[in-house]
């Protein structure tokens, strides 16, 4: 700590803090005043054949990384020692597993993102929130495959759990080991520097449709009923975002 | 009993002419926006047809609406709750625009801006998904009055079953027209299939809507309609309905497809329903008993039991009153002519229809009709170019017992009017033998034939008294002109442009000009008698 420079402080320190401060922000400001605009904006109305494909695949895909991501990152690499998981079967677990991601993953971001550039109707709808955080994704998907399969997988392995994770876990119980990963390869680097910059974007764009995935579907009555209830009007200038004005563009 | 109240339209298929002017004036009060531009919250088909979006009648293409399992129990068609959720990143059964038509408008600016010429500028059609030039290929009429019948109407689902009998040629031709909105069914499945619970269905009148703020567009609800009713808004990413004009209905008004409709063949009233029998309806083993397993979940409000009951469960007087007068109860329970389109979705549709007739009419008349035998009245029935079982494909599940029941009873009514026309004799037991007292067969030709405004709509306001004292409340705490954009949040005031820029001018009938946005002096037509000078009406071209 005593070591680090302002850009170490500032890349590995406030710019975490700043994205999450944004992150937590943003998502309250959004859910009190963009409810109407808080949703997975299907484009499957206008394109089915790709979709049927890269959607799926893509979703379960991260589905898989993230669970990767809770268990090499989140879990402290003494935790599974302590279990009795030896060092080389958890690289193993790790490389292959996240090997499958990885492909999953990938295969499904080009899929989709291949649709959203070049079918016409597809592109119509995307915004330029949806492009920033469509390339934030791609580098982040792109440096998070290449050392899974380039380094853990093919090559001599790289234990990021000795580097990225303490640091990671530390802003969250604060004290971050800014060496841990400053030290850290480059693409490990590029890769967490991206994955704040997703948070940073993420309230603002369509991805906010994640936290809304509705498994209280699973229990409610099918048929939903509500009463008139009468409430006080908006007060002036908190009516939030309604429609969109006619003829303005996405 | 746990009465609650269901507002409801029949609509008479006999009187449609296929206009369109309920589609074209839902179209411009609700669906004129970005994004729904190939949405027809009200649309009228012509039968038979592949309809609108393609085939959506086809369940084991679309499987929407409800089915029952192995074990009799109902479900939705398209699976369980967890299916949902595990399809819910690609929706199997959700149609593409293109089975609606690609929605598109036309390059009017070259017509205007085309300079004085001898070859007619042409407008291409402009696609309103991307913005670029497109080859248009199908619409939500392009079949209107059969136009492409050859080709596509054997598509029709309905026609499953009697495809030798029809044929598709000319001169044997049949048509009708089918004026459909949402039906605000009691056992909606779009409501089932909605992952979020952003649909619902309002306590008071039955109107299923979408809750905007709460819908996170995961596009169940489109599949999940059998009617294909809900729709998907391409610009916001939310699902859209048909409203049933809610704020019309609140105060008491028929919805604007009824209030327009030349033909007067909407019916617009109350019906009172036992919810607690809903469920076994829906879920009658045998798809063709769903029309009578419907009836039976109406309740009588003539019964002051009935009555007793709604007033529990909170339903205001002026309501069960309403009810009493409901010119949809006549028609659907009382004189048993209007019928449900598709009971076999098991959703408990409330917009019936009554089977159209006219054709059959005709066949009557060139056979002639035998005062001597009146039963001459119905010889024709089977034999009528709409054929009977087309018509129960569509309303009853295939039965065709309850349509040949409904157009013999207007058959006897015609008989009866024209027989009180040209001073005939009649048969004492025509009323009879279609299951009617002759007075009964007079109301059904007043609320058919006369069909007075106040009869075809019988719709008790909605009680917001308690909203009106918090608006009260409102305006005294809050100036009424701080609405959004409003002149006292810093919009404009006086001065502006448009429409609002207008102010009266000393001489009345003069009109007057102003400055347009591209420094030409123009004329308002607005006050304009159209006598007195108009400068600047037409604006002066270069000359060329």
């Amino acid at each position: 700590m005593t070591n680090a420079t302002t850009a170490q402080i500032f890349w590995w320190v406030a710019l975490p803090y700043l994205t999450l401060g944004v992150f937590v922000v943003g998502h309250v400001w959004r859910w009190r005043y963009d409810q109407f605009g808080w949703t997975s904006r299907s484009t499957q109305l206008q394109e089915r054949r790709l979709l049927k494909w890269g959607a799926p695949i893509f979703h379960y895909g991260t589905f898989a990384a993230i669970a990767g991501h809770v268990i090499g990152v989140l879990i402290p690499e003494r935790w599974t020692h302590a279990v009795g998981i030896p060092e080389p079967v958890y690289r193993w677990f790790s490389a292959g597993a996240g090997t499958l991601a990885a492909v999953l993953v990938i295969g499904g971001i080009t899929v989709l993102a291949t649709r959203r550039l070049f079918v016409p109707r597809v592109r119509a709808t995307t915004a330029g929130i949806d492009y920033v955080a469509l390339v934030l994704l791609l580098i982040v998907v792109l440096t998070g495959i290449a050392p899974t399969i380039g380094v853990n997988l093919l090559g001599h392995g790289y234990d990021y759990r000795a580097t990225v994770a303490p640091w990671f876990r530390g802003l969250f119980s604060g004290s971050p080991d800014i060496q841990a990963i400053a030290h850290a390869p480059l693409i490990y680097q590029i890769h967490a520097t991206a994955a704040w910059m997703v948070w940073g974007v993420w309230p603002f764009s369509r991805l906010v449709h994640a936290w809304s995935y509705p498994l209280w579907y699973l229990w409610r009555p099918y048929i939903v009923f509500r009463s008139r209830k009468a409430t006080h009007p908006n007060e002036p200038g908190t009516g939030g975002r309604k429609w969109r004005k006619i003829g303005v563009p996405y | 009993m746990r009465v609650m109240a269901n507002v409801a339209m029949v609509m008479n298929l006999d009187k449609c002419i296929g206009c369109h002017t309920c589609s074209v004036t839902c179209k411009q009060v609700w669906t004129n926006r970005p994004g729904t531009e190939y949405v027809y919250f009200n649309n009228v088909e012509t039968k038979p047809g592949v309809g609108y979006p393609k085939r959506y009648e086809d369940q084991e293409q679309w499987h929407g609406g409800w089915a029952l399992d192995k074990k009799g129990r109902l479900q939705l068609k398209a699976g369980g709750r967890l299916r949902k959720l595990l399809t819910i990143f690609y929706n199997p059964d959700l149609p593409t625009i293109d089975d609606y038509g690609d929605p598109w408008t036309y390059d009017y600016q070259t017509l205007i801006e085309a300079p004085l010429g001898t070859r007619n500028p042409s407008a291409h059609s402009i696609s309103a998904l991307t913005g670029k030039d497109m080859k248009v290929t199908w619409g939500s009429n392009f079949e209107d009055d059969l136009a492409g019948a050859p080709e596509h109407a054997a598509g029709d689902p309905n026609l499953a079953g009697l495809q030798e009998r029809v044929r598709m040629e000319f001169e044997q031709v049949f048509m009708f027209y089918l004026p459909r909105i949402c039906e605000h069914c009691l056992n909606p499945s779009c409501v089932a299939s909605c992952p979020s619970g952003a649909m619902y269905k309002r306590a008071e009148d039955g109107i299923v809507l979408v809750d905007q703020d709460r819908c996170r567009g995961w596009r169940m609800c489109v599949s999940g309609c059998p009617y294909k009713k809900v729709y998907f808004n391409h610009r916001t990413g939310k699902a859209e309905k048909c409203t049933f004009c809610f704020p019309r209905i609140e105060a008491g008004q028929p919805t604007v497809c009824s209030e327009t409709c030349v033909g007067r063949l909407r019916y617009l009233g109350l019906f009172l329903y036992d919810a607690d029998k809903v469920l076994d309806a829906a879920a009658t083993p045998d798809a063709q008993g769903l029309y009578e397993a419907q009836l039976s979940v109406f309740l009588d409000p003539h019964d002051p039991a009935v009555q007793a009951a709604a007033a529990q469960a909170g339903i205001p007087h002026d309501w069960i009153e309403a009810a009493k007068r409901s010119p949809v109860y006549e028609l659907a329970v009382r004189h048993k002519v209007a019928l449900p389109l598709h009971p076999e979705y098991r959703t408990l549709p409330m917009v019936w229809y009554i089977p159209p007739l006219s054709p059959v009419s005709d066949v009557v008349d060139a056979a002639g009709y035998d005062p001597d035998r009146p039963d001459a009245v119905f010889a024709t029935i089977d034999a009528l170019r709409i054929p009977v079982e087309y018509l129960a494909n569509l309303f009853t599940a295939g039965d065709p017992a309850p349509i040949r029941r409904v157009l013999r009873k207007l058959a006897a009514v015609r008989a009866i009017q024209r027989a009180g026309q040209l001073g005939l004799d009649l048969d004492e037991d025509l009323p009879a033998s279609v299951g009617a007292s002759a007075d009964e067969l007079d109301d059904l030709f007043r609320l058919l034939a006369i069909a007075k405004y106040e009869d075809r709509y019988v719709i008790p306001p909605a009680h917001a008294e308690e909203a009106g004292r918090l608006m009260g409340q409102h305006e005294q705490l809050f100036c009424s002109l701080d609405t959004e954009g409003g002149p006292g949040m810093g919009g404009e005031g006086p001065g502006g442009h448009g429409i609002r820029s207008y102010r009266p001018t000393g001489t009345p009938g003069a009109g007057q000009t102003f400055a347009a946005e591209d420094g030409r002096t123009r004329f308002n037509l607005l006050g304009w008698d159209g006598r007195s000078p108009a400068p600047g009406l037409f604006p002066e071209g270069e000359a060329s």
